[in-house]
């Protein structure tokens, strides 16, 4: 690569209302430049949204039952662990450990559907890739803006479903907001990593699937993190697990872990999404070339 | 804010380099590559030994509210100079300037969804082309309108038919009002009605003062719209000038070319002359003008039942005449490894004005089998003393024309 990309003149900012689709007109790249350019395209990534979500549920019988099949059978599995798991310990089966595996079965549900859905974003819009020029990191915003449609839908269902777990709500419950806000961050840096990885290297889906199936047995949704005792910081290193956890002990109660692992995660999912972002963008002119 | 003096589009010293071959396709093949090119380090201006050009040192510049052609045989670089116009790929040096919305016309309904509707595909559509949602809302009647698909606009696009998902697509992308357009082979779309009205379209974009770039086979459209056009050859600029010039300098490259990359074949073409009466080669004809096509056939091994078409074509590739050895009684013929056919045709050019083509094939007449193919072959323009167009010329003569007044009728009722 030589540097005369990087002599193109200064460019005057595109008026309010129009396009700069331009590579000379993008602004040199800050992250507010990257946000500015990416609200002219705003539109896009909501008609893309729209689309992600109309077709999904266009000719689909089940149509929104969807949403919450992933939960629920992740809810069931989780379950089925949790009355094995206590019979070896010839103890019963507490309300309070249902309620658990039933909360954090729908974060991991959308965890797990966005990465793999996310991860395939650009090869699936492969046609657009090659020709025409959007910000390409419309795509797996897209994705995961889907999928969270999805995860509302699950969350909702969860609701209604709490009162029969006879919990004692509190005022624990606002940290969960912060607890989604950090997962859908961590979702989209990594929905940003993989999509652009799997287009240069074929086996990244492959990859992305194994994890994704067997992810469930290293993260804390059927059982939790402390469990391991002296091991539960091995748990822990994975940035979703203190997620999990924060999400699940907010809802239904019980001593927190470590503030530590919370700061762990966010600080993971922050400087993640912005490692993964500068990484994006600097792949994203070989994009076309590699699809 | 930009100023009319500065071009809408720069083009400097713009070089791309392609890799023949995949990459590194899987992160299995990636470890060892890497390890490999630690020792091996590459300058961006040299070529590796699966390295190639697709494009090398181009330049050029359009002004504001031009029509640019680009022209080139396939290969040539077109599809790569307008991914880098539309910043779907990055030059490998040099640098691509565009002052203002760009718009690219890549292909047409790219980016449909088989699932939605036509009114949810102009959306996300015109979205992806650059629009603004409410503006897409303000042309919606527009669009649907111009696309003459009204009664379809709520049925998913996966029922349509290539016709109409090409003229929705040219609706939504012609209404985008860029300040450059870019636009590639649209026009080979929809039926013909639905071309006049792209071309029509085109045409008016460009006199609303936006800037156009067209690059297409289609060489009529080319020369109907664009005043100034670039020959590419091989990634390389070939000429830039009046579209006239350029095209002519196609066609005579092309031409000039053609036996070089031509395979030894069983039976082939050899020449074809293109004379008048007075054994000149026919370059500029008059309506009516009699020529001569002289085309000689040469056999490498024995064939047998062949016969020889002769066609004529416009500019649009479009097929004003056409006829045959066999169905002007001659028969099929048969030849020997070595053997020589030769034959000429006489005709008549009752043309119109305009460029002309003449194309030949070579093939056996019981299996159909096609054994040689030279198109276009020779090129010739009719010019004519009379403005008439078309296809065939029926040489008009005016017999009467007189201007009757209302009163003048009225009088003559009375």
């Amino acid at each position: 690569m030589t540097d005369t990309m990087s002599t193109t003149p200064p460019q005057q900012t595109a008026l309010p209302g129009t396009l700069a689709t331009d590579p000379a007109v993008r602004p040199a790249w800050t992250f507010r430049g990257w946000a500015e350019h990416l609200k002219l395209h705003r539109d896009l990534l909501a008609a893309l949204v729209q689309r992600e979500i109309k077709v999904r549920y266009k000719q689909s019988i089940m149509g929104f039952l969807w949403a919450i099949l992933m939960p629920a059978l992740i809810v069931g599995a989780g379950v089925i662990v949790k009355v094995a798991m206590a019979k070896l310990a010839g103890s019963s089966v507490s309300l309070d450990s249902l309620a658990l595996v039933t909360v954090k079965a729908v974060p991991w549900a959308f965890f797990a559907a966005t990465v793999k859905l996310s991860s395939t974003s650009l090869i699936a819009n492969s046609n657009l890739v090659t020709k025409i020029y959007t910000p390409r990191e419309v795509f797996p915003f897209a994705a995961v803006a889907a999928q969270s449609f999805d995860f509302l839908i699950g969350a909702v269902v969860l609701i209604l479903l709490l009162p029969l777990f006879h919990l004692d709500l509190g005022a624990r419950l606002l940290l969960v907001p912060v607890f989604v806000v950090e997962l859908i961050l961590l979702t989209a840096a990594l929905a940003l990593f993989l999509s652009a990885a799997s287009l240069f290297f074929r086996d990244v889906k492959y990859l992305v699937e194994v994890f994704v199936t067997f992810g469930i047995f290293f993260t804390p949704v059927f059982y939790e993190a402390t469990m391991f005792d002296k091991w539960s910081s091995l748990i822990l290193l994975n940035p979703v697990a203190p997620i999990l956890e924060g999400i699940g002990t907010a809802v239904v109660g019980g001593p927190f872990i470590a503030t530590g692992w919370f700061i762990y995660s966010a600080v993971f999912a922050i400087v993640g999404f912005i490692v993964a972002l500068i990484a994006f963008k600097r792949m994203e002119p070989y994009f076309a070339e590699s699809v | 804010m930009s100023s009319l003096a500065t071009p809408v589009l720069q083009v400097r010293n713009v070089s791309k380099k392609f890799r023949k071959g995949e990459l590194y396709d899987s992160l299995r093949d990636l470890i060892p590559a890497l390890t490999g090119r630690l020792f091996k380090l590459r300058k961006s201006g040299e070529l590796g030994d699966r390295d190639f050009w697709a494009l090398r040192e181009v330049s050029f510049e359009v002004e504001r509210g031009e029509a640019f052609g680009i022209i080139g045989s396939n290969g040539a670089g077109k599809s790569t100079i307008l991914k880098l116009l539309s910043g779907i790929m990055k030059p490998t040096s040099g640098t691509v300037h565009v002052d203002g919305r760009l718009s690219a016309l890549i292909e047409v309904g790219a980016g449909f969804h088989q699932d939605l509707t036509g009114r949810e595909n102009v959306f996300l559509n015109g979205t992806i082309l650059g629009m603004r949602r409410e503006e897409i809302r303000r042309r919606f009647d527009e669009i649907v309108d111009f696309s003459g698909l009204e009664d379809f606009i709520d049925t998913p696009v996966k029922r349509y038919s290539s016709g109409m998902y090409a003229r929705l697509g040219f609706s939504v992308a012609a209404h985008v009002e860029p300040d450059l357009l870019i636009v590639d082979e649209v026009l080979s779309v929809g039926d013909y009605v639905f071309q006049r009205k792209c071309t029509e379209k085109m045409a008016s974009i460009i006199k609303s003062g936006a800037t156009v770039v067209f690059v297409s086979h289609n060489l009529r459209a080319v020369a109907a719209l664009c005043e100034r056009s670039l020959l590419l050859e091989r990634g390389q600029v070939r000429k830039i000038g009046p579209t006239r010039d350029v095209l002519k300098m196609y066609l005579d490259r092309a031409y000039a070319t053609r036996d070089s990359d031509h395979a030894p074949k069983d039976v082939h073409i050899e020449r074809i002359e293109v004379s008048r009466q007075d054994g000149t080669p026919a370059v500029e004809v008059t309506p009516g003008e009699r020529v001569r096509v002289a085309i000689r056939v040469k056999a490498r091994a024995n064939v047998e039942k062949l016969a020889v078409v002769l066609s004529l074509t416009d500019d649009g590739q479009y097929e004003v005449f056409n006829t045959s050895t066999e169905r002007l009684g001659a028969g099929t013929f048969s030849l020997n490894a070595g053997g020589v056919f030769n034959c000429s045709f006489d005709l008549d050019l009752h043309l119109t004005q305009g460029t002309f083509h003449v194309g030949c094939l070579l093939y056996r007449y019981d299996i159909q089998r096609e054994y040689d193919r030279w198109s276009p072959a020779g090129t010739f323009f009719v010019n004519s003393a009379v403005d008439v167009r078309g296809a065939a010329n029926l040489y008009p003569r005016l017999t009467r024309h007189e201007v009757e007044t209302a009163a003048g009728r009225e009088a003559a009722a009375r």
